[in-house]
């Protein structure tokens, strides 16, 4: 593919492009669905293609194609000088990258257990097991175990001498079980380990067994089954709650992650996505969170659903403060944005989705760093409470300020102890009040990296998948339960 | 654009590969470009050419599903032996008893030339337009304008071929004063529909209309709801209950009343296909025609979409609603359109005392499926309505609301109607305004 991206950059800067990157991309997904007891979907999925993004009179083009042929190689190229120029057209000033970046180097996921290699029949067994083992108890409607299976190969090129080739490789899976009754119009539903179908690491076939999804089973059934009859949560207008990790990550994803995207922050997001409350008046000194919260874009932890050696602009992957002892210090960034707010090199933060689509600024592993408290001191510190766990809805405004979330499950925590099942339990507060109020992060013992495989944002939309190290944290005064 | 004739011969190709009892090919050609706006200029200008070729070999009653976007004769024999290895570590599916036999499909015409062939240059024009006059007007533009051409074909070793070729063009903005926002959107098969000043004009005024918003308090309150928001509002009843397969799952609010009334009479919502005023597609991934169903007629219950799968399950023939296998979520409602009322929208707002214009919603989250419960923001144009007249723009608010509940109080309908492209749903919609009352938001916004 070399010769493909020695092409597309010759073609770039004799067409007149200041310059120039192009990206091979070869992605393969593999996808196994079982449901109530049927094995309902396998699938295997190839794409391949190039992207060639330019800078030409100061503005940026992008064009790409499926077809990875020479012939090809020139019209892409030839297209998205014209596309560059076209954009000169409604231009306030010349983009900027800042200084060159050359890297020419490897990276590759470290598995155990290659994916791709494992057969499909222990896969299917595994799930079927789970499967079986949900279906096996009373009350339970519907049934789901899938597992999902990425490798990208991707050859990075830029006209100021970078060369970079990476494989990344990512395992996902999970079950849920959904119980109902028509007579009272109740749908439950139960999800092992995270919600929207799956969690995900990049790491081999050993993060699957990892998850022991069989012998979960039984427990997550049971569960969306008890939740039929469990009482509605209460409404409060101010109480402590405790969230369970993967829930804290995807409100770490939404009211932390979203609004550090320089991108947003600069308006580049504003007719979609949306904008930002964190503007850069605000960065080094705005209290984000209480003490406690120490948070971290960090594109290097191991599994990490944002984990990779470098950025599709070439950069290498960081470790990045973003809250300091609840002082907001960190924007993710790009070359461009970084130059534009004088931040000096970019964090690495830029990243596309496959090779249809440019980069943007996207979360890497957006981390709540672990506190000090054991899981059960916590409950046990808790006079009276909700520990909420498992996302089950989620919302927040353009600004990543106003958010509501749902969980699947919930105790009501009365005298340190769990006391009673809780359906339907929502909380809703605005961001920074809502950090202001975190009092304890649990310990690393509790803490454990989430995948998000389904973050939405782009013209045209884009998927990417993140990463979000959490362990339970207790907030106080949070407004709790909407549904009636 | 490949063309008929070239995608004939793909699926020829992959049927000589294909050794499996039954075969099924979907071929998905895609020619998009878009411009993106921020800040009055553009910062991102994209184009892709793209086409995937999707097997599903059936060998008794096992099933492989393999897809590739490389047309390489090499390519689609490796594409075939994947999907056939597949099918070989597959179970018996006990459901599944033919891939469907041909059934003649309405030729829509949906492919406009002048969108196919639109240039970097001609969106750069459009854009242009845009940001100019948000200047003019001391406001800040952001956006996006795409052009699109697709073919879509399916075909079955059964003798099914069915071929569409379709263009739309969808433009959107935003525009920004520093306290408020306005919002607009346009969608037509012909990207030379497109009326930029009408555009810019609706934004804008709306954006200098919302500057210093007030707080609201939360509550229950009657709700002038532009088309953007109903928009949203079908969008959860195709999702969540005008699927036989949630129906069948007990999880559809839509189970069990079939000809009982579930919404206000003046309400009648169809799925069709071969709309010209939507962006029609006449067949399903299954190359099966594609029948108008209506899901309620004056307020009542009438019926739901099924695929092939779900059908059978009932006895009953699939309403060509099928999405490409192998398919998890079931049938879909891809072509969903609101009868309009007899209200003009401009008198939608004499209609109210005392309630909220609401522009749009965002981050919409169904909360509980049966009762349609959604969670989400109001944005880009929020105002209070007094004695009939627009009084103050209005931070945004958080709702939790059941959408029909909403459905069943309903006020008035406009008279008017706008199509939407849903891009994450590759789906259209036809919606008209509404005045609702009794619509629960449940939190405000700085």
């Amino acid at each position: 593919m070399k010769d493909i991206t020695a092409r597309a950059l010759n073609v770039a800067q004799v067409r007149g492009a200041s310059y120039a990157d192009v990206r091979v991309v070869a992605r393969d997904t593999q996808r196994v669905a079982v449901k109530n007891g049927k094995v309902e979907a396998i699938q295997q999925d190839e794409t391949q293609g190039l992207g060639v993004r330019v800078l030409v009179n100061g503005a940026w083009g992008f064009a790409a194609s499926a077809r990875l042929e020479m012939r090809e190689v020139e019209t892409v190229v030839t297209q998205a000088i014209a596309i560059a120029k076209a954009s000169a057209l409604v231009k306030a000033r010349d983009v900027e990258l800042g200084d060159p970046i050359v890297n020419k180097e490897a990276y590759a996921t470290p598995v155990k257990i290659n994916p791709f290699l494992v057969p499909m029949n222990a896969k299917i067994d595994l799930l079927l097991r789970a499967d079986e083992a949900m279906r096996r108890v009373v009350g339970v409607k519907v049934t789901r175990a899938e597992m999902a299976f990425v490798r990208e190969n991707k050859l990075f090129a830029s006209t100021e001498g970078s060369l970079i080739n990476q494989e990344i490789i990512e395992s996902g899976c999970g079950i849920v079980a959904l119980a109902t009754d028509l007579r009272t119009g109740e749908v439950q539903v139960r999800s092992y380990p995270n919600s929207v179908g799956r969690h995900q690491q990049t790491r081999g076939y050993e993060f699957i067994l990892e998850q022991k999804l069989d012998e979960n089973a039984p427990r997550v059934a049971e569960e969306a089954v008890a939740l039929l009859t469990a009482d509605q949560c209460p409404s409060y207008d101010a109480t402590t709650i405790i969230l369970d990790s993967s829930q804290l990550a995807l409100q770490i994803h939404e009211s932390c992650g979203h609004p550090i995207e320089l991108d947003r922050v600069l308006g580049s997001e504003a007719a979609y996505a949306g904008t930002s409350f964190l503007t850069p008046e605000k960065l080094g000194r705005f209290r984000y969170g209480s003490e406690v919260v120490n948070i971290v874009a960090d594109a290097t932890v191991p599994g990490g659903l944002g984990t990779f050696g470098f950025d599709d602009e070439g950069v290498p992957a960081q470790r990045t403060e973003i809250v300091r002892n609840g002082i907001f210090v960190g924007y993710l960034t790009s070359r461009e944005t970084a130059r534009q707010l004088g931040l000096g090199q970019s964090n690495g933060t830029m990243r596309a989705d496959g090779w249809a689509r440019p980069p943007i600024i996207r979360m890497t592993n957006i981390n709540l760093l672990p506190g000090t408290w054991d899981v059960n001191d916590l409950i046990a510190d808790t006079d009276d409470g909700i520990w909420m766990e498992t996302n089950r809805s989620w919302s927040i405004d353009d600004k990543r300020l106003n958010f509501q979330f749902g969980t699947e499950l919930a105790w009501e925590i009365k005298g340190g102890k769990k006391t009673r099942m809780l359906k339907n339990a929502t909380y809703t507060g605005i961001t920074p009040e809502f950090w202001q109020s975190c009092d304890a992060v649990c310990n690393e013992k509790a803490w454990v990296v989430w995948g998000t495989p389904n973050c939405g944002k782009g013209q045209p939309p884009q998927v990417a998948h993140t990463g979000h190290g959490a362990a339970p944290a207790r907030f106080r005064r949070v407004r709790v339960g909407v549904i009636r | 654009m490949l063309g008929e004739n070239k995608i004939r011969e793909i699926t020829q190709q992959v049927f000589a590969f294909s050794k499996a009892d039954q075969t099924e090919v979907i071929v998905r050609a895609t020619e998009s470009a878009l411009t993106r706006f921020a800040n009055s200029v553009i910062h991102q200008n994209v184009a892709e050419t793209d086409t995937e070729v999707r097997v599903r070999v059936v060998y008794g009653k096992k099933i492989g599903v393999a897809s590739s976007n490389d047309l390489s004769p090499d390519a689609l024999k490796r594409t075939v032996e994947t999907a056939r290895a597949i099918a070989q570590l597959q179970r018996d599916d006990p459901e599944f008893q033919s891939l469907p036999l041909p059934q003649p499909v309405r030729h829509v015409e949906a492919f406009v030339e002048a969108t196919a062939r639109y240039t970097p240059e001609q969106r750069a024009q459009v854009v242009g337009v845009l940001c100019r006059k948000a200047k003019a007007q001391n406001v800040v533009a952001a956006g996006a304008f795409s052009t699109t051409a697709t073919e879509i074909a399916v075909a079955n070793s059964l003798g099914v071929f069915a071929y569409h070729p379709g263009t739309y063009a969808d433009i959107n903005t935003v525009m920004m004063t520093e306290t408020g926002s306005g919002y607009a959107s346009f969608t037509h098969q012909d990207a030379r529909a497109v009326n930029v000043e009408a555009l810019a004009d609706e934004a804008i005024t709306k954006a200098l209309r919302a500057s210093n918003p007030v707080t609201c308090a939360p509550g229950e309150y009657t709700v002038l709801l532009e088309e953007y928001a109903v928009f949203d509002m079908l969008n959860f009843f195709a999702m969540l209950g005008w699927s036989a397969q949630a129906v069948q799952e007990d999880r559809s609010f839509m189970k069990g009343k079939l000809g009982e009334q579930v919404m206000d009479a003046r309400i009648t919502i169809w799925d069709d296909g071969c709309a010209p005023e939507a962006i029609p597609l006449p067949f399903d991934f299954e190359g099966v025609p594609k029948q108008k169903v209506t899901f309620i007629e004056n307020g009542i219950a009438r019926g739901v979409v099924y695929d092939t799968v779900t059908a059978q399950r009932e006895g009953k023939a699939s309403t060509g609603h099928s999405l490409p296998a192998p398919n998890t979520m079931g049938p879909y409602a891809m072509n969903v359109l609101m009868a309009p009322g007899d209200t003009p929208k401009s008198e939608l707002l004499k209609t109210i005392e005392r309630g909220i214009w609401v522009t749009r919603f965002w981050y919409t989250r169904p909360v509980h499926p049966m009762k349609v419960l959604v969670t989400g923001m109001t944005r880009d144009g929020t105002f209070l309505i007094e004695n009939g007249e627009v009084t103050q723009p209005l931070k945004n608010l958080r709702f939790t609301t059941s959408y029909l509940d909403a459905f069943n109080h309903v006020r008035a309908i406009s008279r008017e109607t706008r199509l939407f492209y849903n891009d994450w749903g590759g789906a259209s919609r036809v919606a008209p305004a509404m005045v609702v009352d009794g619509f629960r938001f449940t939190g405000a916004t700085q």
